[in-house]
């Protein structure tokens, strides 16, 4: 599934889809920066309620397919500039990260 | 042996919300310079935990980045407060991050396990009121 499908499903919404071809393979969900960093694969679409500005880079760092806000955290608007600057795709869902996860794995 | 590349950057200790830019950065470079995935993770998440110390605990520092014929070589030297007890602040857990960063998702004790995980060495030299200085190198 690339980003752009899954942001195109019900209760998901797109808040920066500068790469919204990349293909979704495997999912990591984690809110500890530095675990995320150490932790989620390349590709994997990183499922998260944290929404400050240094979640940009460590999905740039870690080459993450996409940013999923779980539980619909929204990041303010400087997060969304700075994830279109860096290629950075962030998409907000009403669902939790376990449901999130759950449509991805049906999906995938 | 000679440095055929060297990155050099500041890292700006007031401003917790554009670290990881010199590490971003780092990893664009290595890209255009035609190294493979893993070594890019593995230099740039290193470097970016280490520029992620420097701000929290150390008032910023510098990041030098050495691209070698055998490997990619980081640099990180700070003025900071020195760290007290090496073995303690290298154990997995182990942190004396402030709350407010806590809240931002960082001081989970990861930073240095990560940049020992993430490099094939890790030397540090620290001095308590002088500062410090992480040598890590990626083999190639």
């Amino acid at each position: 599934m690339t980003v752009r499908q899954l942001a195109n499903n019900e209760g998901f919404e797109a808040l920066a889809l500068p790469e919204e071809d990349r293909v979704i393979d495997g999912v990591y969900i984690g809110d500890l920066l530095s675990w995320v960093m150490g932790r989620a694969k390349a590709d994997n679409a990183w499922i998260t309620i944290m929404s400050n500005i240094n979640i940009v880079a460590v999905a740039s760092l870690a080459d993450v397919a996409c940013i999923v806000l779980a539980e619909n955290v929204s990041p303010e608007q400087k997060v969304i500039d700075m994830a279109n600057a860096k290629g950075i795709n962030i998409i907000k869902s009403a669902l939790t990260a376990y449901e999130v996860a759950v449509l991805l794995s049906k999906n995938n | 042996m000679d440095d055929l590349l060297k990155f050099t950057y500041a890292v700006d200790g007031d401003n917790f919300t554009s670290a990881g830019q010199a590490s971003v950065n780092v990893k664009k470079n290595l890209r255009q310079l035609g190294f493979d995935a893993e070594t890019i993770r593995r230099v740039s998440i290193a470097m970016y935990e280490g520029e992620i110390n420097m701000v929290i605990h150390a008032g910023g520092g510098n990041a030098e980045v050495f691209v070698k014929d055998d490997c990619i070589e980081i640099v990180l030297t700070d003025n900071g407060p020195g760290i007290a007890n090496v073995e303690q602040a290298m154990q997995e857990g182990f942190s004396t991050a402030p709350d407010n960063i806590r809240s931002l998702g960082f001081g989970a004790g990861m930073g240095l396990p990560n940049m020992k995980r993430y490099t094939d060495s890790m030397t540090i030299e620290s001095e308590v009121g002088k500062g410090t200085k992480i040598t890590m190198k990626v083999l190639l």
